[in-house]
């Protein structure tokens, strides 16, 4: 296995090249480094000169991708795709155009992501195996019929409506906890409670109606009928089997965006003010930042990978039959 | 004795629960202990770039900066129009004129025979400067911070993390180091060009400090410190401890203005020192985020993530809340304070909301003690009076929210691209087209409509309150409005078509074509919400039979367009930065053009006789004879019509009963020292306005467990099933 994952580690980096060559032309594609000096620049009285003292400052002024005008390797490494993306490998993100430090920016930002993203992970898996496993249990009956027509409501609704709602509802008529806003320790908690929650609802259409089709798969094959004719009682054989067998696809699924809950939700952290790493990218495409963008893009490229070598292994885990080679 | 049961445990925990709903409130985003506190709640939408004073230049950078760096002048608060004060400073300076020998010219020289103008500044003493461990000494005297190890860098991540603090006084010195610091070469400060322009030397010190720093950083990108009190700039000196003196080129009384903002405040140079220090820029400890300031308030906390704090500088030095204002001003309460030592707030507390809808609820909770009127709120917080005045709705009235509305010192126009041979051109048809197509959009509509209001139709580049700005009939454009019934009213859409008609344009059509004549009209305005605005554009084109073709597109790729005059007609805005007709008549100064000059007249605009009047204007002071110079220069604007002059914005500003001493000023920043609010009565009100709905939960939960007696009844029949 361990000659699996490295030849999985070296298989990527040639996709994190390809990544980050392909962040950078759609980049370029869209901002010529004259725009992103205007931007951070500010709208009024922008000079040429500016403009130029601006470019050599941030090292924008070389060509983009082939610099003919120099020899041997200089045509290749004297460009502004070389200077910005060999030292992402090294995981020296270096500063944003705006001149701050970007490892830093992260390393600060990512702990109010993780402080969302995992409780609703954790009790939203809990939450949804739940209510996918009722439905299945009650299969057939009103009451299944009833929770799936609910689950194709609930995931045909808005992300947005979730927020705006569940803030009005809770926040504004309620009043239980505050709309928006993070603070630092113990004090966190009263701001994470809505964000989760919101997440938690807002997820449970899409992912019951796809855990309930993994137990109904189960729940008819063989073995499970077995279990029953040994005399087990419904409920033991649901979590003693169908559970167990079900968690498969269901662990592969998820385990794949755990690395990815470091970067966040961006429509939450938005509308709770939260600041996470969510709105970080998003806020650095508003301003034209191109160091913050490929190093995101960057991150998000290797923990997505991370995030499939840990399902494979995964796979080794919960299912004994598959052995990785 | 009897154990209480499960049923007497959750009876109490309900009860609990509903009392401790009573005495506080839940949603309260800020400590409780902070519930009485003198603090201003207040929120930012966007994380600012810098608050470096030589680069900041947009207004959510100036919220935090203006309230910390003190230049030598100030916007009289309540004053209209706008007047300089001194903040720093003893007086507001007269220029002393030199000719080009360097013979002393009197006060009324032509502008034209002035080759020097010379301002010096007296800065009061006793003036200190918030503790801050850039001026941290030990015993001997001795920097404590100046000196540090990437070892004495472990653990510290934001200034207050630095044991101790240090002050000293201001100094002439300091703002002179800061006019130098326009010139760093790594600063890009935005007027720098303005100011070679005009300070004696500027452009070659510039250079001069490019090679330097060349030669000091060796390639690196940080921990550089440029000493540039070693570099002598010629045209400003220091004369002694409170006076320094700078000396311009020519004549430019706006100087005094500039000196009003943050790029003239002082900068001592132990922080540049100690900002400059190897390692600091890893950990973003630069002067970009750490302003150090001698103002009413120093910065605290920097979040720009999630919060920003500002706390009472202890070391600020005496200012009194003025005792004069506008006639106006005493019956609203804002001469009460007169005299009284400010600021009155001892902490302001900006958090990052970034969303308007959670920002507006906030501030109806009482959490937010000000904001701006939402567009989607707008219905439900104002209401149009009989005589089309604006003032809350009830709703707000019932909370005691009061408004403010003031007309902004900017505006929003469409511009015609003159160097276009359909629109452009100074000929008279090109004029007459130009003028049918101001009548035929109608301004008042578009601000009725999608600004609800808020803005006011321009007669021409002026705003109100700038100097040559009439009101009244003498005011009006006369080629779009006539003057009926004590108002301006647009000329009808018959006399626009006439005009099209000498144009050449029959019913909008072009002739050389037979078909309807198209324009272009490039927009940066994308997105779905802008779409009903471009609509109601091509119909308001339509209304003259001209086919408007709408180019939607990005900033960057309009701007391009603009400066490379691709364009026909374009809408763009300017928010003047400082209030003289200066500011915004330059805009359509011929030298000045977009295309060829990269100036900021958008509409390459070039009137032989307007730029002649311009040039005559621009350095004059307000006088009934510069006065008649704008008036002129206006009438020809106005013939011209280079601009469709579109609209001046009003701001509106909602603030609770608790707060005091509001009133809008355009051109000051630094107005949170003027502040004053009552917090216990904020308390008092938050209170009553949270109290926490518990009962739903309780019933949710209620319905939970009864719809959960069906299941468990089901479940148990299937299992006795099964067993059958």
């Amino acid at each position: 296995m361990i000659g699996y994952i490295i030849r999985r580690l070296l298989y990527a980096i040639p996709i994190l090249i390809g990544v980050n060559l392909l962040t950078f032309t759609l980049f370029f594609f869209v901002n010529s480094p004259d725009d992103m000096a205007r931007i951070h620049l500010g709208g009024k009285r922008v000079t040429p000169e500016a403009i130029v003292k601006w470019k050599d400052d941030h090292g924008y002024n070389k060509p983009l991708l082939y610099n003919s005008g120099r020899p041997g390797t200089g045509k290749i490494t004297d460009t502004i795709f070389y200077r910005y993306s060999v030292r992402l490998f090294v995981f020296d993100f270096g500063s944003s155009d705006q001149g701050r430090d970007i490892r830093n920016d992260i390393s600060q930002r990512m702990w109010p992501s993780l402080a969302i993203a995992l409780p609703v992970f954790l009790v939203g898996i809990l939450v949804h195996i739940t209510f996918a496993m009722l439905l299945a249990f009650f299969r057939g009956s009103y009451l299944d019929t009833s929770g799936v027509v609910l689950c194709v409501i609930m995931m045909s609704i808005s992300s947005l409506f979730y927020v705006i709602g569940g803030q009005y509802l809770i926040s504004m008529l309620l009043r239980l906890v505050p709309i928006s806003g993070y603070d630092l320790g113990f004090e966190a908690v009263k701001f994470l409670i809505l964000p989760i929650i919101v997440g938690v609802v807002g997820g449970i259409g899409a992912s019951t109606r796809l855990y309930r089709t993994f137990f109904l798969e189960e729940i008819n094959k063989d073995y499970v009928r077995t279990a029953r004719a040994k005399g087990l009682s419904e409920l033991r054989v649901l979590f003693r089997h169908v559970l167990k067998n079900a968690m498969i696809p269901i662990l592969t699924g998820v385990v794949v965006v755990i690395p990815l809950l470091f970067t966040g939700s961006l429509i939450l952290e938005s509308f709770f003010a939260i600041p996470g790493l969510g709105s970080y990218t998003i806020d650095a495409i508003h301003s034209q930042d191109f160091a913050i963008v490929r190093a995101m893009v960057f991150l998000g490229s290797v923990l997505y990978i991370t995030g499939l070598i840990l399902t494979d292994i995964t796979y080794t885990l919960v299912d004994p039959r598959v052995r990785l080679e | 004795m009897k154990r209480p049961g499960a049923t007497r445990y959750a009876l109490l925990a309900i009860s609990l629960i509903f009392s401790a709903g009573a005495a506080a409130s839940w949603n309260n985003p800020y400590p409780a202990a902070e519930a009485k506190s003198n603090i201003l709640y207040s929120a930012f939408r966007e994380r600012p770039k810098t608050f470096d004073p030589a680069r900041a230049y947009s207004s959510n950078e100036y919220l935090f900066i203006a309230q910390i760096y003190e230049p030598p002048f100030q916007y009289h608060y309540l004053k209209r129009p706008y007047a300089l004060t001194p903040l720093t400073a003893v007086s507001v300076p007269t220029p002393v004129y030199f000719d080009k020998h360097g013979r002393r010219l009197p006060h009324n020289t032509p502008a034209a025979a002035i080759a020097y103008s010379v301002y010096e500044i007296h800065i009061r003493p006793g003036i200190y400067y918030q503790p801050h461990p850039a001026f941290a000494r030990d015993a001997d005297g001795r920097y404590l911070y100046h000196a540090l190890s990437t070892h004495d860098l472990a653990g510290i991540y934001a200034i207050g993390d630095f044991p101790r603090t240090g002050t000293r006084e201001l100094a002439a010195a300091d703002y002179v180091y800061q006019i130098k610091r326009l010139a760093h070469p790594k600063l890009h400060s935005p007027i720098l060009s303005v100011m070679n322009e005009y300070i004696v030397g500027l452009r070659d010190y510039a250079d001069t400090l490019k090679k330097e720093y060349e030669k000091i950083a060796g390639g690196r990108d940080t921990g550089v410190f440029l000493n540039l009190a070693k570099f002598p700039l010629a045209g400003v000196e220091e004369v002694d401890r409170y006076t320094y003196r700078v000396k311009l080129h020519g004549k430019y009384p706006q100087l005094l203005y500039w000196m009003a903002m943050p790029f003239f405040a002082p900068m001592p140079p132990e922080a540049d020192r100690f900002f400059s220090q190897p390692g600091m820029a890893e950990k973003n400890l630069t002067l970009d985020w750490f302003p150090v300031g001698s103002g009413a308030y120093m910065l605290t906390v920097n979040n720009p993530n999630r919060q920003m704090v500002l706390e009472r500088n202890p070391n600020y030095h005496e200012e009194l809340y003025p005792a004069e204002g506008e006639p106006e001003d005493g019956a609203a309460g804002l001469l009460d304070d007169a005299g009284k030592p400010m600021p009155f707030i001892d902490k302001v507390v900006f958090s990052l909301d970034k969303e308007s809808i959670p920002r507006w609820n906030k501030f109806l909770q009482g959490y937010y003690d000000r904001s701006a009127v939402l567009t989607e709120g707008f219905d439900q917080a104002i209401r149009f009076t009989g005589e089309g005045d604006t003032e809350v709705s009830d709703t707000m009235k019932q909370k005691g929210i009061n408004l403010r509305t003031s007309v902004a010192a900017s505006t929003y126009y469409l511009g015609f691209n003159m160097l276009d041979p359909v629109v452009g051109g100074n000929t008279e048809r090109g004029r007459k087209l130009r003028q049918a197509i101001s009548i035929a959009i109608d301004f008042e509509e578009q601000i009725s409509i999608f600004e609800n209001g808020r803005g006011i139709a321009a007669q021409g580049p002026l705003a109100p309150g700038i100097f040559g700005y009439r009101e009244g009939q003498a005011g009006i454009n006369p080629y779009v409005y006539d003057w009926v019934d004590g108002k301006p009213r647009r000329k009808p859409l018959e006399y626009a078509r006439q005009l099209l008609v000498e144009a050449g344009y029959r019913g909008g059509v072009d002739p050389a074509s037979g078909k309807p004549l198209s324009i272009n009209y490039e927009t940066p305005a994308i997105g779905p919400e802008r779409k009903a605005q471009l609509d109601w554009m091509l119909k308001q084109f339509s209304k003259l039979g001209i086919q408007l073709v709408v180019r939607a597109t990005d900033y960057n790729r309009f701007q391009e367009k603009i400066r490379k005059g691709d364009a026909q007609i374009y809408d763009w805005g300017w928010n003047a930065d400082y209030p003289d007709p200066e500011n915004f008549l330059f805009l359509l100064y011929g030298p000045n053009k977009k295309v060829g000059h990269d100036g900021e007249n958008a509409s390459n605009y070039d009137n032989p006789e307007f730029n002649r009047l311009f040039e005559r204007m621009k350095n004059m002071e307000n006088t009934p004879e510069r006065a008649e110079i704008i008036h002129r220069m206006l009438e020809i604007a106005r013939r011209d019509s280079p601009w469709i002059w579109g609209m001046h914005p009003k701001n509106f500003l909602l603030e609770h009963s608790w707060m005091y001493n509001a009133k809008l000023n355009q051109m000051a920043n630094n107005t949170l020292k003027y502040s004053r609010l009552d917090p216990d009565k904020r308390a008092e009100r938050r209170v009553a306005w949270n109290r926490p709905v518990v009962w739903p939960i309780v019933a949710v939960l209620g319905v939970l467990v009864v719809g959960a007696v069906p299941a468990v009844v089901t479940y148990r029949r299937r299992e006795r099933e099964g067993a059958v």
